[in-house]
């Protein structure tokens, strides 16, 4: 009997852990989320821990007054050409390392991992002075660029490891029936792979939407989501926007991420593994 | 060196609402130092079987004894069971010293002794120069032994062995065979080894528990369990090239009963008659073994007392070196016979095929079970 | 027979290869001459003003206290977490889809995120106050509350990027063959023992590599910082940002820059030489 009292003991204080862990991560974004939408004077009354009546309009004037629509904006087309760039460049270089061997291919991926620990603050002041001098300061394209470098590794990473996933005796075989290395990829591999590289490109998506040191070093009016809310929110010392405008940002931030997650579930764990060895 | 009994063991699974019976009842009695083999195809339940007695996994039902010990819901460490795992299990983050002296660590022996222990095991499995190697250093073969070395080290009650050999190529097989089998019958200690191999088990095992679907269909010596296997399914696990199976009824001819088949009549002995007597008219499954049937003409076949003969046409002919297998159409039926050494038999030809009735297994179409 | 070695693979990468030395190669040339340049001649005098002033000595200070007291904590909190989450129970996946969601949350919107919870007007402070614990709510932000500010950014930080270790060490975890236990559990270790001398060692690669990459990241903090604490609580990041967007000086900024990258790359070295495996490395 005492043994069956220790093992459910253990039981609940294993599921308490469980739970407590799991409430902490959930509260603060439902807490957030909820805030976003108090009406003032709900979020202002103390004795109303959770508020109960709602308005839209803090995400409103965020969006429209406060110029956060276009930020949104900004930063999806930021976010694509990343994408873009990035895979255009990445996944050739993810298919080698995958189907390929080759003198040099160890130091080449370490390298790559190397690559993915650079510190970013130190690529981004000198691109200021780049930049400017290209003309490329202030441009949606310049914060593109540089997405696209902090994303490269990601992607190489990701990229082989899913294109190292497609068995290659279907490669072959479709070889043998007559189609060059390059049809062979887009007939086949290319297809096969292509929920690993949907999940690759959500994830990318979600690395240049959170980006916020380069984008706000790179940009003064044509500011990405992230950099727009450092602009108008900075510092809560420092910072005078009233606190639900706050939310409101925080809402509007988290809600592609929040998506994301819910649609690629499955692969983000491994992937993150992946690419975190 | 104990005895284990198992009674009534049953281990069921539950996957995705519907249940799985992995034992399903089985009564079993190990003696104290003998050598037996759980052997079956995969999925059978010996692994599951080992694994409850391990104390890995709690059976659903049933109780599980080491002499007159309930072990039944002990925890590993209270039972004095050493395990040699089909992968081996070796740490690779600890040298081979380390592996083999990990259970007499757990068990807190002082160092003094540890040192002794596991030398002396490591000397009996010839790996004692590879001590202060690394796992990923070693090859699969002296992995394995390290696993062999660690699971005797502590002088186990009872040594289970899951598979080990099968991930050896054929050659080491074969030498692994022997030498577990010698160091075994040294150290006397009651051993349960699963396989499905059953040529491993023919060749080791002091005694052969054949199971299958959970179930255990038979316990006997290796060559009990060949020349009088009680199931049809004991029948044709055991032995390669498998058995032969035809399709029969029992007829009368006069006072003596007579087996008829598609190609083939086979007149009884004395024995079976008196056997099969209550079959008359009725179905019933034969098996002969392809090395008990020989081929006229190529075999000699003069120390077969009683006899019958069937056509076949040869369909294909496997040429082994030591046998050849000669495989006859008898009916629409493939019927195989197993010669020794090389012959040349053309396909195409139609050979005559002597049965030895000696040796034929009659089965009851519907239970499967052995009639003679 | 002609045998010549195969060059596609090197144009496949050659691509992205040269697009990172460039976006990586220019910047630390260029950020190296912009700290150790004055008018285009060499010269010390940007290191020396960075050196002197005392935001620098601040920004160190906090960057290195606050990393030395957040990655710890998430380290354990990771294993812990990884070794529940190992287990088998009813609505497994449902906890680590929702472990894992700070994983895609910015460090501004976590900053934020936090802000709901604990500003006077928050979560946490009203939550108290209404149950009674506390009559006047807890003051988390604003420059005499430096301290609880910094509480504050470490309760962030901790939501936030746990799950980045956890990733990490849960995948290490998982590779841990399930035989590795059991034949420890036949041979009499009990649930420490097998942790202690089996999970642990085995682990000891991915905690290695979960370190480097935390500490990496946490020499680099700045969203959070900025949103809670703005230049209360200087950070290195924060500063060089500050340096180069309001200052204008890109000298002071990029040895900001400069002294992260020359940090991490210590750290990481140290890392690697005090998390070694052996069995990793022979032959």
């Amino acid at each position: 009997m005492d043994g069956e009292i220790k093992y459910a003991l253990k039981q609940v204080a294993f599921y308490a852990l469980i739970f407590t862990f799991a409430a902490w991560i959930a509260i603060p974004l439902i807490v957030s989320m909820l805030y976003a939408f108090a009406v003032p004077s709900e979020y202002y009354d103390p004795s109303k821990v959770i508020p109960l009546k709602f308005t839209p309009r803090h995400v409103e004037i965020l969006l429209i007054t406060l110029g956060a629509l276009d930020a949104i904006k900004n930063s999806i087309f930021v976010a694509l050409l990343t994408i873009a760039i990035s895979f255009a460049l990445g996944i050739p270089a993810g298919y080698a390392i995958a189907k390929f061997i080759f003198p040099g291919k160890d130091s080449i991926k370490l390298l790559i991992v190397a690559l993915r620990m650079f510190p970013i603050p130190v690529m981004a002041i000198p691109l200021v002075v780049l930049y400017i001098r290209l003309h490329l300061i202030d441009t949606l394209i310049g914060v593109a660029l540089a997405h696209t470098a902090m994303a490269l590794p990601f992607v190489i990473l990701i990229t082989s490891s899913i294109f190292a996933g497609v068995s290659k005796e279907y490669e072959e075989a479709a070889l043998i029936f007559g189609l060059t290395r390059f049809g062979a990829f887009l007939k086949i591999t290319l297809p096969l792979a292509l929920p690993g590289l949907a999940a690759a490109a959500m994830f990318t998506f979600v690395i240049s939407w959170n980006e916020v040191f380069v984008a706000s070093v790179l940009t003064l009016y044509n500011r990405t989501l992230p950099a727009h809310v450092l602009l108008i929110i900075a510092g809560a010392s420092g910072g005078a926007a009233p606190d639900y405008y706050k939310f409101a940002a925080a809402f509007i931030m988290t809600l592609p991420a929040i998506l994301f997650i819910l649609v690629a579930r499955k692969y983000l764990i491994t992937m993150w593994g992946i690419t975190l060895k | 060196m104990v005895k284990v009994r198992l009674e009534n063991l049953k281990k069921y699974f539950v996957d995705r609402g519907k249940i799985k019976r992995a034992v399903d009842g089985i009564n079993l009695t190990i003696n104290d130092g003998e050598f037996l083999v759980l052997l079956g195809p995969s999925g059978c339940g010996k692994t599951t079987t080992l694994r409850c007695i391990a104390g890995l996994w709690k059976p659903t039902d049933g109780r599980i004894y080491f002499d007159e010990r309930d072990v039944t819901y002990l925890p590993p460490k209270d039972r004095n069971v050493s395990m040699v795992f089909q992968s081996y299990a070796v740490w690779p983050h600890m040298k081979v010293y380390e592996n083999i002296a990990f259970p007499l660590e757990v068990k807190k022996y002082p160092k003094e002794e540890i040192d002794e222990k596991v030398k002396w095991a490591a000397e009996l499995l010839q790996i004692d120069a590879l001590l202060d190697r690394y796992p990923s250093q070693l090859s699969g073969g002296q992995r394995q032994r390290v696993a062999v070395a660690r699971a005797i080290v502590v002088e186990p009650e009872v040594l289970l062995m899951d598979e080990p050999l099968s991930n050896l190529d054929a050659r080491l097989r074969v030498m692994m065979r022997a030498e577990i089998k010698k160091l075994q019958e040294r150290l006397k200690v009651t051993t349960i080894y699963v396989t499905h191999d059953q040529v491993e088990a023919m060749t080791m095992g002091d005694r052969i528990a054949v199971m299958n679907e959970g179930k255990l269909l038979q316990v006997a010596s290796p060559s009990d369990v060949y020349l009088k296997p009680k199931l049809l399914f004991v029948a044709s696990f055991i032995g390669a090239p498998e058995i032969n199976l035809l399709e029969a009824t029992v007829k009368e001819h006069g006072s003596t009963l007579v087996l008829e088949g598609e190609g083939f009549e086979f007149p009884l002995t004395e024995e079976f008659t008196s056997l099969l007597r209550g079959y008359v008219d009725k179905s019933v499954i034969v098996g002969v073994r392809p090395e008990h049937l020989m081929v006229e003409g190529i075999s000699d076949v003069s120390r077969v007392k009683n006899k019958a003969q069937i056509k076949g046409v040869v369909d294909f002919v496997e040429a082994l070196g030591t046998d050849t297998i000669v495989h006859a159409n008898v009916g629409g039926k493939i019927v195989k016979v197993k010669i020794p050494g090389a012959a040349d038999v053309p396909i195409g030809r139609e050979i005559k095929i002597i049965v030895d009735l000696d040796r034929l297994h009659v089965f009851d179409k519907r239970t499967e079970r052995a009639i003679v | 027979m002609k045998e010549k070695p195969e060059l596609l693979p090197y144009f496949l990468i050659l691509p992205a290869f040269a697009y990172m030395m460039f976006f990586v190669g220019y910047p630390l040339m260029q950020a190296l001459i912009l700290a150790f340049t004055k008018e285009g001649v060499f010269s010390l005098y940007n290191i020396q003003r960075t050196f002197n002033d005392y935001y620098f000595r601040d920004a160190l200070k906090f960057t290195l206290a606050l990393a030395a007291v957040i990655v710890p904590t998430q380290v354990v909190l990771a294993l812990i977490l990884s070794l529940a989450m190992s287990k088998m129970f009813k609505g497994r996946d449902l906890v680590l889809y929702t472990i894992v969601i700070p994983l895609t949350i910015s460090d501004v919107a976590a900053g934020l995120i936090w802000y709901s919870m604990l500003s006077s007007h928050g979560f946490l402070n009203k939550l108290l106050i209404s149950i009674g614990v506390i009559d006047r709510p807890i003051y988390f932000f604003g420059y005499q509350f430096r301290h609880m500010e910094f509480l504050a950014i470490f309760l962030t930080e901790i939501w936030r990027a746990t799950a980045i270790v956890f990733v990490i060490i849960f995948a290490g975890l998982q590779m841990i063959s399930s035989e590795y236990l059991e034949a420890a559990e036949v041979f009499g270790a009990g649930y420490w023992t097998r942790l202690r001398r089996i999970v642990f060692p085995l682990l000891k690669p991915s905690i290695q590599s979960a370190l480097i990459i935390r500490t990496l990241f946490a020499m680099q903090v700045f969203g959070v910082v900025w949103i809670l604490a703005g230049r209360d609580i200087p950070v290195l990041a924060g500063e060089g940002f500050y340096q180069l967007t309001e200052i204008k000086d890109y000298g002071v900024a990029s040895i900001y820059t400069l002294v992260i990258a020359g940090i991490s790359i210590l750290l990481a070295a140290l890392y690697i030489k005090f998390f070694k495996a052996e069995y990793l490395e022979v032959e």
